[in-house]
């Protein structure tokens, strides 16, 4: 809020009141007025004051809260590197992060292969033989998950897994598969698979959008070229559209790995963790230590670690893409 | 291609999106049975009649409508705030070209990625202290601020391949920074921001790590976090359930109806770009 009143200050000294048309021409050809009315570096402060109180801030004093033990009132305790070197025995933690890799396999590689297959059938197929409309159609059921808050797609698997009259249970009874049903969510041996599926059901449409706008990039020349050389779809996408796309692929692996890396509400919604942290990730590790636990210190090195994953991967992520876009040019 | 292999494969995709959207379709259908029909009829049969008096209930019991203002103002309030905000600083990072930029724009991204584990702790005790904590304006506050970075990068590199000559023009007519901007750029890149309001707004409304931290009374509560907490609770039956995710699901479709084609397009803009 504070942000958009200073906006204020970075109106120009010399243009109070509400400048009229007529003042453009009068000024005409003057250019000395540069000087009072500053640079452009101006327009930056709103933004920069309110990234500084907002996530700087913040920021330090997470990092600088995960070298102490503080239950979150009274004064923090420094202990240095004490909660760190816990984490390195915290099987938990390393637990967390295992399903961290689970979490990248279900909403990166996953959504990506499955992802690159559909876009260019649809692209070929369906574009080609039936309409834009019934590709958007198709399209837009895929997308429709990523709209969805995760809270609320949350209660919808939750209740299609329940064990007693949930739909997957119930549906497999009536098939005569009654021997397959299971407690999907509550069975510590399903439950980090049943997690892992819903997350590609909510995250595939992502790479299905952007794959589909890449292929409207690659010229069609380099298709028909490989069709009159006789080859077969499979070998047209091995060899033309994936080579094609490998920009778009990086981008989508990279942003998707990402948000593997932060899930949190999914779990909160469906399993909690459980059971028996069968399902827990770092960010709700990080969060039960911060409000259930009252370790924020240790809550606070947790997540300083992801943050430092996140951030590395970022950083690749931005060069990569500073290069597609290079490259593009 | 042959009919014998297209067939097969435009079969496969239609079962595809029937897939994806069945789970809704399973919700619709029961979100208007009776509870005794469901009891006796389980999930999967077809409702005999439209029954809404648990949706009617449900609503009442939660006070959805507050809820559903509560997402509303917070998510609109964001939307505007964070596109002022995101539009000032790309154009001192875009048309001024301000030296650094290219450190200012990785630094705004690096911001939009970090986790807000990391943020969460900091920001929930510093609301306490300054009397933000449980106000709709601490969840405007920072949500502006986040999604502004990553409208900052977005508009920066839009602007960055905007014409000088329009802007020299301008300039030689004797306009000033500020008339540049608000008479010249902002009106020339309106469809980028029109992009930017609609991905605002709805990643906003799908937040739920901070809000549920930061809105713990039932007044304050957006739908996404009042839905999970009765979700984590765990005390929900069947009925209310499926009131639940039918009111959670329909705000999400109807703007997925009315944004469809600005937010297919704005994910692509916002990835690839």
């Amino acid at each position: 809020m504070t942000a958009v009143v200073s906006k204020d200050a970075a109106r120009p000294a010399g243009g109070s009141g509400t400048p009229s048309r007529r003042r453009w021409r009068t000024r005409r050809g003057r250019t000395h007025r540069t000087s009072t009315e500053g640079s452009y570096a101006l327009y930056l402060l709103p933004g920069g004051l309110a990234f500084l109180i907002v996530i700087i801030v913040p920021f330090v004093m997470n990092t600088g809260i995960s070298f102490t033990d503080w239950s979150g009132v009274g004064t923090p305790e420094f202990t240095g590197l004490e909660n760190y070197d816990r984490l390195l025995g915290d099987d938990d933690f390393w637990e967390s992060f295992r399903h961290s890799l689970a979490m990248v396999a279900a909403m990166a590689l996953v959504p990506t292969a499955i992802g690159l297959v559909l876009a260019s059938a649809l692209f070929d197929f369906v574009g080609k033989h039936a309409g834009s409309r019934w590709v958007a159609a198709v399209r837009a059921c895929f997308y429709l998950p990523q709209v969805l808050p995760i809270a609320v797609a949350g209660i919808v698997w939750s209740w299609i897994l329940a064990p007693e009259s949930g739909s997957l249970n119930e549906l497999l009874g009536a098939v005569g598969l009654d021997a397959l049903q299971q407690d999907w969510l509550g069975d510590p041996d399903w439950a980090l698979y049943s997690v892992m599926t819903v997350m590609v059901w909510v995250q595939i449409g992502f790479p299905l959008v952007i794959f589909m706008s890449g292929l409207q990039r690659v010229d069609p020349a380099l298709h028909e070229a490989a069709e009159l050389d006789g080859a077969g779809w499979w070998r047209r996408f091995w060899h033309v559209t994936l080579p094609q796309l490998r920009p778009e692929i990086a981008v989508v692996l990279l942003w998707c790995t990402i948000a593997a890396l932060k899930v949190f509400g999914m779990v909160y919604v469906l399993t909690g963790g459980g059971p028996g942290g069968a399902t827990n990730v770092p960010s709700y590790f990080a969060y039960q230590n911060f409000f259930e636990n009252f370790q924020a210190g240790y809550g606070a090195a947790i997540s300083t670690v992801l943050t430092a994953l996140i951030l590395v991967l970022a950083v690749v992520a931005l060069k990569l893409q500073t290069r597609a876009e290079d490259e593009n040019r | 291609m042959s009919p014998v292999k297209k067939y097969p494969v435009l079969v496969a995709l239609v079962l595809g999106a029937a897939f994806m959207v069945l789970p809704f379709f399973i919700v619709l259908m029961n979100a208007v049975k009776t509870p005794e029909e469901y009891s006796s009829d389980g999930p999967l049969s077809m409702p005999d009649g439209v029954y809404l008096d648990g949706l009617a209930d449900f609503w009442e019991r939660v006070d959805f409508g507050q809820k559903l203002w509560n997402s509303v103002l917070i998510s609109g309030s964001v939307a505007l705030l964070a596109v002022v905000l995101s539009v000032l600083s790309a154009y001192a990072i875009g048309i001024g070209r301000i030296r650094g930029r290219p450190y200012v724009l990785a630094f705004f991204v690096l911001a939009n990625m970090l986790p807000q584990e990391a943020l969460v702790y900091p920001i929930y005790y510093l609301s306490k202290e300054f009397g933000l904590y449980d106000t709709r304006l601490s969840v405007v506050i920072v949500f502006t601020v986040v999604q502004s970075a990553f409208g900052t990068y977005l508009l920066s590199s839009v602007l960055g391949g905007f014409p000088r000559e329009v802007i020299e023009a301008a300039r030689i007519d004797g306009a000033t920074k500020w008339q540049v901007l608000w008479r010249v750029v902002v009106p020339v890149s309106r469809p980028t921001i029109g992009v930017l309001m609609v991905l605002f707004f709805i990643w906003t409304w799908n937040e739920f790590l901070l809000p549920l931290v930061m809105l713990v009374s039932d007044d304050n509560q957006t739908v996404s976090v009042a839905l999970g907490v009765l979700q984590g609770q765990r005390d929900m039956d069947a009925t209310m359930t499926n009131a639940a995710a039918l009111l959670g699901v329909l705000p999400a479709i109807a703007f997925f109806l009315i944004f469809q084609r600005t937010l297919t397009r704005g994910i692509a803009v916002g990835a690839v770009k």
